[in-house]
Formats: C-alpha cells, sequence, structure tokens
C-alpha cells in the first residue's frame, strides 16, 4: 500500500484508471471542473466531448454493449446529471453496466436550491442497481471500485457516483489498493445443481419444448454454450429482442423473435410448448402478451441471475438462479447424463408443426404499390451488403422492428437497440459509442427521422473525434410506429404523427453541416449502390436519408393488451394454428 | 391480505430509509407501520416493517428490498414465534369530574399517566395492537385531543439472534 498526497480529483482519475477505464464520454461543467483538470493530463483515458449529456450516456452503454466492458459517462450537477437520466433509465430496463459519474454542489450548499443543484442521487434511485453520494475525498476511489463492481457483477446495470466540488479538490493521503465495503452485495453466478437436473428431467420428458432465450445470455457470454445446449437436446430456440445472434438466425433450430412483433413460428411454439425454459429472459409484457394467455399448457424453468426475476410475472416449476452460462453449461452436463441413462425427448411431432409454421409463415413485406422505396427493403439489403460482422444500432419504433426481423444476425451482440426503455433518440449515440469500441468494424446505425431527429447532435461528435458510424435515415416522415396504431386503433386519425421530415429538415445538408458526408436515395433501384458508396467511406461519418413510403406496417403483430394466440400477420389476418400447411 | 412483519437489517447508512420506503411504494405496497433504530451493533439498523399483502407479492418485495445494496437481511417474523409492541401516547381530556375514572382505565391497561394538566392527562402505554386498540376504545369517550403511535417493533422469540451473521459479514468487509 502506497500513499501519495493528491485532490479527490486526480484521485477519481486515478481510480478510473487503475479499474481499467479507457474511454469517458461526458461533458464538463461547473461542478465537475475539478475532474476535467486531472482528466486532460490522463494518458490512459480518452474522453470524448459530447454534445448532450443523453449522448454520453448512450454512448456509453453502445460502448459497453459492444466490449462487455462497464461504460463510462460523466456530466456535471443539476442539469448535466438530470439530461443522464434517461440513458441511466435505459441502462436499467436492459441490464447495461454503466457508471455515471456527476459532479455535485460543495458540500455545503447540498439541500440549499444551490445553483445548478439537483438531488441527483434521490432522482436516480429507482432507476440505478445502486448509487452513491460522496462528500469526502477520502471515499472517492474506493466508491468508484465499488460501482464498477456492482456495475459489473450480477445482474448488470448503472450506478451513479455523484461526488460534491468539495470533495474533488480536498487534498489527502491516497491510498491504493483500496478494499471495498459492500457487506449486503452477493450476487449468487453459481445454480443450484438439483434445480438443474430437476430441468434437464422435465427437458427430456416434455413433448414440445421450447428455449426461450433473453438478453442475459448475451450479457454472460453464454452463446456457445446455447448452441451445445439447443443442439444437445434438439428443442427449438426462440431469441428475444435482447437477445438477438445468441444463436445464429440461421441455425436450423432458430425459430426467430418472440413477441408483439415476432414471428408466427416463434410466437406459436411458446403459446403450443409444454415446456418453456427461460434462460436470462424476463416475460417481459411485448413478449408474453397478455399474461394470463401466455403458453397456457407450457411448465415453466425460469434460470436468471436476478432472483427477483423469477416468478415475477410467471409462476417458475423450476426456478434457478444463477449466471447464464453457468446454467446452460450444468444443464448440458444434466441432460447428457439423462441421455446416457436412456431418457431422451421425442420432438418429431412438434417439429412437424413448427416446421409447418415456419414454412406457411415466413416474415416478409409488401412492396409499395407505386413503385416508392419500402423500408423494410432498405433495412435487409443494408443487413445483407454490410453482413454479419458489421454491428447495427437501432433507435426505437418500426425500423427497429424490421431491424430486428430483416437483418440477419449471425454472431452474439452484433444487434445494439433500446428495448425495455424503448428509447427514441438511442440509435446514433449508440452507435457512436459502439464504433468507439469497435472501431475496426462497421458500426450502422439503423434510424428513423423522428429518432434522428433527437439526437443527431453527436453527429457533431464523431465528425470532430474521428468516429466514422454509417446512418441509414428510414425517412418516412412520420412518427411511424405510433402512425401505424393510429392507423389500426384510432380509425386512421393521425393526431400529431406527421413530422415532415421529408421536407423539413434536408438531412443531407444536415449531415454535410455536421462534417459528414450526406447521400439521399428515393428509387429501389439505387438502394444497393448508395449503400455501396456509404461503405466505400471510411474516413468520416455518413448519413443516407432514404426516403420511404409512410403507410408499410409492421407485421406479424400481437396487439396491446392482447393474448399471444391472437398474433396478427397482416390487418385482420389471423394465421391459421392446426393446419400449418 | 394478510399482515406480515418483516425485519429487515441495514447499513447504517444515509439515504437508506429513503430507498426502502421508494421501493414499497414504486412497487405498489403500503406500508402499513416502519420503526427505524440502531441495533446493538452502531453499523447495523434495524427496520420493522408491517405490510398488508398477499404472499406471492410479499415474495416479490422481498427479492426487490434484497437487491438493495445497503440491506444486510430480511426476516419475516411469524407473529405466534415473536414479541410485538407498539407504543402510544395519548392526550385525553380530565378534569376534576373525570379525572379518576381516566386513571382507573390507565391501571387497568397497566399504562401510565406521563403528564398532568388541569384538563387533561397524557399517558403512555405499550403492547401489541390488539390491547392498544381496546386501550384507546375506552378512552374515547373521555374525549382524545392528541394521539401518537410509534412504529411496531418486533424481536423472535427464544436465544437465537438475527444480527448475527450480518455482523459478521459487515466484519469482513471493514
Amino acid at each position: 500500500m502506497t500513499t501519495e498526497q493528491m485532490t479527490g480529483a486526480q484521485a477519481l482519475v486515478r481510480a478510473l484508471e487503475n479499474v481499467g477505464v479507457d474511454t469517458v464520454f461526458g461533458i464538463p461543467g461547473g461542478a465537475i471542473l475539478p475532474a476535467y483538470d486531472p482528466l486532460f493530463d490522463s494518458r490512459k483515458i480518452r474522453h470524448i466531448l459530447v454534445r448532450h449529456e443523453q449522448g454520453a450516456g448512450h454512448a456509453a452503454q453502445g460502448y459497453a454493449a459492444v466490449t462487455g466492458k462497464v461504460g463510462v459517462c460523466m456530466a456535471t450537477s443539476g442539469p448535466g446529471a438530470t439530461n443522464l437520466v434517461t440513458p441511466i433509465s435505459d441502462a436499467y430496463m436492459d441490464s447495461t453496466p454503466m457508471v455515471a459519474i456527476t459532479g455535485q454542489v460543495a458540500t455545503s450548499l447540498i439541500g440549499t436550491d444551490g445553483f445548478q443543484e439537483a438531488d441527483i442521487s434521490g432522482i436516480t434511485m429507482p432507476i440505478t442497481k445502486h448509487n452513491f453520494l460522496v462528500t469526502n475525498a477520502e471515499d472517492i476511489a474506493r466508491t468508484i471500485v465499488e460501482a464498477f463492481h456492482i456495475a459489473s457483477t450480477g445482474r448488470p446495470g448503472p450506478v451513479l457516483v455523484d461526488i460534491a466540488k468539495d470533495a474533488l479538490q480536498a487534498t489527502f493521503g491516497f491510498e491504493w489498493p483500496v478494499q471495498m465495503r459492500l457487506p449486503g452485495y452477493r450476487p449468487v453466478t453459481r445454480p443450484h445443481s438439483k434445480q438443474v437436473r430437476e430441468a434437464a428431467r422435465l427437458i427430456v420428458e416434455a413433448e414440445r419444448p421450447v428455449l426461450y432465450v433473453g438478453g442475459g445470455v448475451l450479457k454472460a457470454n453464454a452463446a456457445a454454450e446455447l448452441k451445445v445446449l439447443a443442439e444437445l437436446t434438439g428443442a427449438p430456440v426462440v431469441t428475444t429482442l435482447m437477445a438477438k445472434g445468441a444463436l445464429p438466425d440461421s441455425h436450423p433450430l432458430h425459430m426467430g423473435m418472440p413477441g408483439m412483433h415476432g414471428s408466427v413460428g416463434a410466437v406459436g411454439a411458446l403459446q403450443r410448448s409444454d415446456l418453456l425454459v427461460a434462460l436470462g429472459a424476463r416475460f417481459d409484457d411485448r413478449v408474453t402478451g397478455k399474461l394470463d394467455g401466455f403458453a397456457p399448457g407450457a411448465k415453466v424453468v425460469h434460470a436468471d441471475i436476478d432472483p427477483a426475476e423469477i416468478s415475477k410475472n410467471r409462476h417458475a416449476d423450476v426456478p434457478i438462479v444463477g449466471d447464464a452460462r453457468e446454467v446452460i453449461a450444468d444443464l448440458v452436463v444434466a441432460v447428457q447424463a439423462e441421455h446416457d441413462a436412456g431418457r431422451r425427448g421425442d420432438y418429431s411431432t412438434w417439429w412437424r408443426q413448427l416446421e409447418a409454421w415456419r414454412r406457411t409463415y415466413p416474415l416478409g413485406y409488401d412492396l409499395p404499390e407505386d413503385g416508392g422505396l419500402s423500408p423494410q427493403f432498405v433495412i435487409e439489403r443494408i443487413g445483407q451488403l454490410a453482413g454479419p460482422d458489421a454491428y447495427y444500432v437501432a433507435g426505437v419504433g418500426q425500423h427497429q422492428m424490421w431491424a430486428a426481423q430483416f437483418i440477419k444476425y449471425e454472431r452474439p451482440g452484433a444487434f445494439l437497440n433500446s428495448g425495455g426503455a424503448g428509447t427514441m433518440g438511442f440509435s446514433v449515440p449508440a452507435a457512436m459509442g459502439a464504433k468507439v469500441g469497435r472501431p475496426d468494424s462497421a458500426v450502422w446505425s439503423i434510424d428513423g427521422d423522428g429518432c434522428f431527429q433527437m439526437t443527431n447532435q453527436e453527429l457533431a461528435t464523431c465528425a470532430i473525434e474521428g468516429i466514422p458510424i454509417k446512418v441509414a435515415v428510414i425517412n418516412n416522415g412520420n412518427l411511424g410506429m405510433v402512425r401505424q396504431w393510429q392507423t389500426l386503433f384510432y380509425d386512421g386519425r393521425y393526431s400529431n404523427t406527421n413530422l415532415h421530415s421529408k421536407r423539413i429538415p434536408d438531412f443531407v445538408k444536415l449531415a454535410e453541416a455536421y462534417g459528414c458526408i450526406g447521400l439521399r436515395c428515393e428509387r429501389p433501384e439505387d438502394v444497393d449502390a448508395v449503400i455501396a458508396k456509404a461503405m466505400e467511406i471510411n474516413d468520416v461519418p455518413v448519413v443516407i436519408d432514404f426516403v420511404v413510403h409512410q403507410d408499410a406496417m409492421v407485421w406479424p403483430m400481437v396487439a396491446a393488451g392482447t393474448a399471444n394466440d391472437d398474433i396478427k400477420i397482416a390487418r385482420d389476418m389471423a394465421p391459421d394454428w392446426e393446419n400449418g400447411d | 391480505m394478510s399482515q406480515h412483519t418483516l425485519s429487515v437489517l441495514v447499513e447504517n447508512t444515509p439515504g437508506i430509509l429513503a430507498r426502502v420506503a421508494a421501493l414499497f411504494s414504486r412497487r405498489g405496497f403500503n406500508i402499513e407501520s416502519l420503526a427505524v433504530g440502531t441495533t446493538e451493533h452502531p453499523e447495523i439498523s434495524r427496520m420493522t416493517i408491517v405490510v398488508n399483502v398477499e404472499s406471492l407479492p410479499l415474495e416479490q418485495v422481498t427479492k426487490q428490498l434484497n437487491k438493495l445494496v445497503n440491506v444486510l437481511k430480511i426476516v419475516e417474523l411469524d407473529p405466534a414465534q415473536s414479541v410485538q409492541r407498539e407504543l402510544v401516547l395519548v392526550k385525553v381530556r380530565a378534569d376534576a369530574e373525570t379525572r379518576s375514572q381516566v386513571l382507573e382505565t390507565v391501571s387497568l391497561f397497566r399504562a401510565k399517566v406521563v403528564d398532568v394538566a388541569p384538563d387533561a392527562v397524557t399517558i403512555e402505554a405499550t403492547g401489541n395492537r390488539d390491547k392498544l386498540d381496546a386501550f384507546i376504545r375506552v378512552l374515547e369517550p373521555f374525549g382524545i385531543k392528541e394521539l401518537v403511535q410509534s412504529g411496531m417493533v418486533a424481536v423472535g422469540r427464544g436465544a437465537r439472534s438475527i444480527t448475527d451473521r450480518s455482523l459478521r459479514a459487515i466484519e469482513r468487509s471493514a
């Protein structure tokens, strides 16, 4: 242990360096200013100056998603901190490991409604895994170590560290290493072997099992184990929006994505199943539809690292608390033991049904009759031309669902989006963070014109910092998903969904104003060429304004509040469950 | 709906009461009664929380409470296997005419007079909920001017302690 005299701000930077931080997204301001001085001198940390704190937060999320490391964002007190609330909430819903560092007014001013004071630890209490208010310089380094530990272990999540300005300014004797003090924090990662054996027994006894795979499998880096389990059991697999790529989309056992806009095959597999094996999934309402109509005949094995998820929405017959990777690895051993004892599931009848659904109800879309540009076609072509090695970062809405449906994901982590929170504006800053984390990979932001206008200021950051992302704006001129609901549920009364963004702003000029290359595409025959052109440009960010028709809808759809069995494959068209062919 | 008494051991850190209370309201639970104080170990505080819920939602809120980083341990106390006490201070109208009747009630319930004024007395009473409810009912005809009640505190019967292991966890991490 060495002791060194330094300020709290220097201790903060040193602690960040020591826990392995190489990138911080942020904006300085009054209360955090002391921290920016030693940050200026750091040789280990690259600070990326964003244009809005929300951008810093989503960038940290994108960075975390592609690197598996903890993303870091930094902001000042008051409005700086409150601008982080949306990405913190997003990270909480999608279990993204993130540490947000905010400056706070000096201790003597706390509670006095001081200039730029906001009780950010109080504000973020329900949307952080944990948060800290630090008022002593001596506590800064230990708190940083604790924050990174909490953010990255167990079920990952955002942790906020709010540091009073006087704590940053005070000089004290810095010591390293520091000892964490977290007596109440003990995440369980090792699954209970008896429960795992019980799950294996149910799997081989089942006639219609489904592996229902959620984002926890990606968080646990368990894609390889999942493939082994799927192939060993021969059970169909569905991957949720948060788990795209956990099993390659091209894998014969993969039935697609379940949920509100899932495939008929995936939704049908869940609904007709007699055993759901939920792995790192949380029975979200967008997956289950009306809960009491969800998979009515299924027993449930539910494995999750967060005990509070188990039996929260659906009773688990076999609860397993543990890290998805360890659970799946143990399940492989246990299922193999069942096979060795001559007990093996026969799912051939089940597969005949599944294949029939898959054959009869593939995902698809109609091209517009006027020969205009179809948004689904654009997204599909981007996926085909940019290929499985690229990262795809969606915003929220129709384009997000099409990016989930029509891009083929062959590897874990290739698809980033805002699943739980549904944060419009996620895409551009998250793509920026992803590109910083994976500078040698192509990163495509698949954005909508509504989303794009919420956070496109980060194009300036991308242009200046040398972060050449590619942005495909799927511009239908409308808040498309809301418009779709108005079409279906509000008699086509399009209240306040027309953004007129085919006229204003001019996205090509906007891109150019931001120092990016701006391209426009309005005809199907030009799509491949414009994508190819964008792929050739690797020194500056590229924005493509794809002007698409406004009446495309996302199908299939389980309307909110209805049961999965009521899925529609197009307007007023229900699948025929029993006669797949 | 049934009543449950939770003993929650927490690190004695600023803001922990807000975290626990906010979690209950956020997840849609009403707290019937809440009492907080430090334990025999100054670094550990103990909250006694009484809630009216079904057992399944209670399991969910207990799991969510367990996720709070500063929460060390949660034990549900079985009413039959624990001692449960509340305290009330009640100011009752009592003039020369009624004072003796009031004092008789006080002694019947083994309560105690803690302040006397010409036209009122203030009484302290402890007991379980049923006893205190009965006591207040009997005092009502005299005219209750003011009533204040503590939250319930409760402890399990027998020699075992629920704080020992939590203290060891704290000592390990210190």
